[in-house]
């Protein structure tokens, strides 16, 4: 089968890979790149497991096929931590046990990380719609709402 | 262990350094980095990708399957069949708080005379690629001839109803059925005389319910990835909350040895007894063998949703008998419960929760195990307990309403406590549920005033929590750290709480302890993670073996000291002399002891393998506030509060978390969540956008109260917390929801249309 060749960036990275027409970018990310951090749901876009930033916007990437990203900007669950550093949203899922079994939390990091560059107050009710794209069957949101809101406050130096 | 030690909860509560404080979850790190590997995330050389044919029909024969196009497509490796697989006799394998037949497993992991239901497997595939396995499945050509269905429990009781399997006659009943049916069992659970019970009542209520099947909901899909090489080994990475069942099962599934099945728990990306039981993992063992390479299967969500999981749909009668002064004379229920295509509906621990809560003398309960033509039943968090808790909790509800008396009192008059015999057999030890309702009744949010449509709504649930086979190991290093390996796969941060506990006996810093998670091959058998059994069972062996340690560790300071062992405690992470008696020795820290171990006697470890007793039964009340729409019918939830009592909460965090998402689940059954079928018995709803489940907008805090009734069977006191939760959940809904609006709903979901429709009946529109 023809497959493309695509060139872009992942995570500040130059990457290339070859992916067959109905290859989404879920999948160049798993099975091509192996950066399995990114997880599939339900590959139909209602649970944001694959939540990724293409070119500065939130999407699924169960939604974005791979050979649309030529020359695009990525970025994954595996770029959010700096070095060592955790990125504070990170470090306050941990504080808050913001999660159970963890499947869902690096699409809910990305959309939260998304959520505070945009709006750095965001109201609990703003949280909770932002996040409304993420399914989580474990926690009930509760320590998933409180992690972000203590994110955005301490990102404030509030 | 004996009793003295296991009152250690009581005698020290007040100098525990570790247990009860938050510590950060040891696999936290590598969970919010996206490193922590799950089932779908292990990838290996020369791997295939495998696929699942499933029945688009809800029931047909399968005259035949033409597997030659498949096999010829290029890059196809192995296509199997329920040829691959030898039949298997009846016999009952224990699953988590639920059996199943193996005679059953083989059908439900490949069907062989017939297809059961919409999804039900029937070949697989294993190729270089996704999409290929994707195509050589429309190259299968399977030979259907179609025959009747039945979907819901009463149609599938009816005498004239298509008959599943010719080989049910119903158990339970006498003299035994002459002609097979659809009803596996009828079971009876009975307590003094329920019929002079409501003789002596003056208030009978009486009432039928309706559950719909709902899905665990759990954001992973199952996967696994088998290997089988050239000498009969085979290595299975399964995401799974059992992988020593998983391993008992694919050995007996593909005629191999134990002993050459290893298997390694993946992380779990939620279960909720959904993962119970198995549907992939032979299927990618027996791939593997046919063609010598690595297989990955991982479901699609419509596959979770068609083949895997509900929980049994329902239709309930129920009838409460009382005195005016709020004394309850007696409480009957019947449950009908449907299996799906395989009996073994949670029906019986739906029965034996039922009137749990209650101190009754006089109880008759009857069930009835029903198949269906949907996916076979599986466990989902305290199986069978919340459907019944939904009908009891409601008649429970309106029988308060009827005598006048608030629902906590009137709970209270009648709740379970120390010394109640329970009607399904035992008399309870210390339990909190009083303690639940009191704190409910305390809470800041029981009593904030109520505005218009709105409503408040209160119930109490039951859970017995189990123990089981466990083994463990712990290994001192040596530099003085530990390694703790455990059997049970971690759904929740389990591994990180035992490691507290651990931490807590030998008086040191837990993060000095790591534990992990042992494949098959590292430790003896350990049952699932299942029936809120791990902090308790496994946390219970960890404090012996850790306990084998210190022993060790005091013998080594006696011998180097020359002194009995008697007379060498160990504390604070120091073994000291037992008193200035003994001698004048400066303490030996974990540390000394370690580093020294090869020339005091080599490696120092404690490994425990046991049937762990003692498991304490956790009751749960719950409030919650809800807002009605008049005009959509849709129900708001305005605030959540969850009272159970924990035993002892070792990590505080992770229990409330375990109560708020124990209470959103039952949100999501209450409101929105059911299995919708169409006309020819194909699931309407199989995804996440049609399949509602809550999400974040939908939803206020859950308030989380721990209750610390400790247990006396467990060291440190603990109970399981993670089912009792959702039991009370759709009653306390469906009792705010009259609370608000006058309506009494006995029917889930309590979805927009539903109200909307009963609240237009009721204004005469």
């Amino acid at each position: 089968m023809a497959r493309y060749h695509v060139s872009a960036t992942v995570n500040g990275d130059d990457v290339e890979f070859l992916c067959e027409p109905e290859q989404t970018l879920l999948d160049v990310l798993r099975d091509e790149l192996q950066l399995t951090g990114t997880k599939e749901g339900c590959a139909s876009g209602d649970c944001g497991a694959c939540s990724v930033m293409l070119d500065g916007r939130l999407v699924c990437s169960c939604l974005v096929m791979g050979a649309e990203v030529g020359d695009r900007s990525i970025e994954t669950i595996e770029g959010m931590a700096e070095g060592e550093q955790l990125h504070p949203l990170q470090q306050k899922f941990l504080d808050h046990a913001a999660l159970q079994c963890g499947y869902c939390t690096p699409g809910i990091l990305v959309a939260a990380k998304d959520l505070l560059e945009r709006n750095p107050d965001p109201t609990e009710i703003e949280a909770r719609f932002y996040l409304a794209g993420n399914l989580c069957r474990c926690t009930g949101y509760d320590k998933i709402i409180r992690a972000v809101m203590d994110t955005a406050a301490e990102m404030r130096g509030a | 262990m004996s009793t003295a030690e296991d009152l250690r909860y009581q005698e020290k509560i007040h100098e525990l350094k570790y247990v009860g404080k938050d510590a950060i979850r040891t696999d936290g790190v590598d969970k919010v980095t996206g490193r922590a590997k799950f089932g779908a995330d292990l990838i290996m050389a020369g791997m295939l990708h495998g696929a699942v044919l499933r029945s688009p029909h809800a029931h047909a024969k399968i005259n035949g399957i033409d597997t030659s196009k498949a096999e010829a497509l290029m890059g196809v490796k192995a296509v199997i069949t329920k040829d691959d697989f030898a039949d298997q006799e009846s016999e009952m394998i224990q699953v988590g708080e639920l059996s199943v037949n193996i005679r059953d497993v083989i059908r439900n992991i490949l069907a062989r005379e017939k297809a059961l239901y919409d999804g039900h497997a029937v070949a697989a595939v294993a190729a270089t690629s996704a999409s290929i396995a994707r195509k050589a499945l429309k190259l299968i050509e399977v030979d259907y001839e179609i025959l009747p269905h039945v979907i819901d429990v009463l149609d599938a009781m009816a005498p004239d109803a298509p008959v599943i399997h010719d080989y049910i006659y119903t158990d339970g009943v006498e003299p035994k059925p002459e002609k097979p049916s659809n009803i596996a069992k009828r079971l009876e659970i009975k307590l003094g005389d329920a019929e002079a019970g409501f003789a002596a009542a003056d208030v009978i209520i009486e009432r039928e319910y309706d559950t719909r099947p709902v899905h665990q909901g759990y954001i992973e899909p199952h996967a696994c990835v088998a290997s089988y090489t050239e000498d009969g080994q085979g290595e299975l990475w399964a995401s799974t909350p059992g992988h020593f069942l998983v391993r008992a099962i694919t050995a007996r599934l593909c005629g191999m040895d134990v002993s050459k099945v290893k298997v390694t728990a993946s992380e779990i990306g939620g279960g909720f007894g959904g993962k119970n039981i198995i549907y992939l993992e032979p299927l990618a063992m027996a791939l593997s063998r046919k063609c010598g390479r690595p297989v990955k299967m991982a479901m699609h969500r419509n596959e979770v949703f068609r083949a895997t999981g509900p929980t049994s749909g329902a239709h309930m009668r129920i009838k409460i008998g009382a005195k005016r002064d709020g004394n309850i004379t007696a409480g009957e229920a019947e449950l009908m419960f449907q299996a799906g295509a395989f009996p073994g509906s949670p029906v019986f621990p739906a029965a034996m929760c039922a009137f749990a809560c209650y101190d009754l003398e006089n109880v008759m309960v009857i069930g009835w195990d029903v198949v269906a033509n949907r996916p076979k039943t599986t466990a989902y968090r305290a199986p069978g307990a919340q459907i019944s808790a939904f009908a009891v909790e409601s008649a429970i509800d309106e029988m308060a309403r009827e005598l006048g008396i608030d629902p906590i009192d009137f709970r209270l008059m009648n709740a379970a406590k120390e010394g109640t015999k329970a009607a399904y057999g035992p008399t309870f030890g210390p339990v909190g549920l009083v303690e639940s309702l009191k704190a409910i009744k305390d809470h800041p949010n029981y009593n904030i005033p109520l505005g218009p449509n709105q409503g408040r709504g209160v119930a109490s649930g039951f859970w017995f929590n189990i123990g089981g086979e466990t083994s463990v190991t712990m290994n001192l290093n040596d530099d003085g750290t530990l390694a703790l390996t455990l059997g049970n796969p971690d759904l929740s941060g389990t591994r990180t709480s035992i490691s507290v506990m651990a931490a807590e006996e030998l008086g040191i810093d837990p993060e000095r302890i790591r534990p992990t998670i042992g494949d098959t091959s590292a430790l003896g058998f350990n049952f699932i993670s299942a029936g809120s059994r791990t902090t308790f069972a496994s946390g219970k062996a960890t404090v012996q073996a850790t306990r084998i340690i210190i022993d060790e560790l005091r013998a080594r300071a006696a011998a180097k000291w020359d002194l009995p062992i008697d007379a060498v405690v160990w504390e604070d992470g120091h073994a000291r002399p037992a008193s200035s008696n003994a001698g004048d020795f400066e303490p030996l820290s974990l540390e000394d002891i370690a580093r020294d171990a090869k020339k005091t006697g080599g490696p120092i470890a404690g490994h425990v393998e046991t049937n762990v007793s003692g498991a304490g039964p956790s009751f749960a009340t719950e409030a919650v506030d809800i807002e009605v729409d008049p005009e959509t019918g849709h129900v708001k939830v305005l605030r959540f509060t969850a009272a159970q009592d924990a035993g002892k909460a070792i990590q505080p965090s992770f229990v409330e978390g375990q109560y708020q998402g124990a209470a959103v689940q039952g949100i999501g059954w209450a409101l929105n969540e059911e299995y919708i079928y169409d006309d020819k018995g194909r699931l309407d709803n199989a995804g996440f956008l049609d399949y509602r489940m809550p999400v974040a907008s939908d939803l206020p805090m859950i308030d989380a109260v721990i209750i610390e009734v400790p247990n006396p069977n467990h060291p440190y006191g603990v109970r399981g917390i993670g089912e009792t939760s959702i039991v009370p959940v759709m009653a306390a809904m469906a009792n705010a929801l009259e609370d608000a609006t006058g309506l009494r709903i006995n029917e889930l979901p309590m979805s927009p249309p539903r109200v909307l429709k009963a609240l237009n009946e009721k204004n005469g529109g």
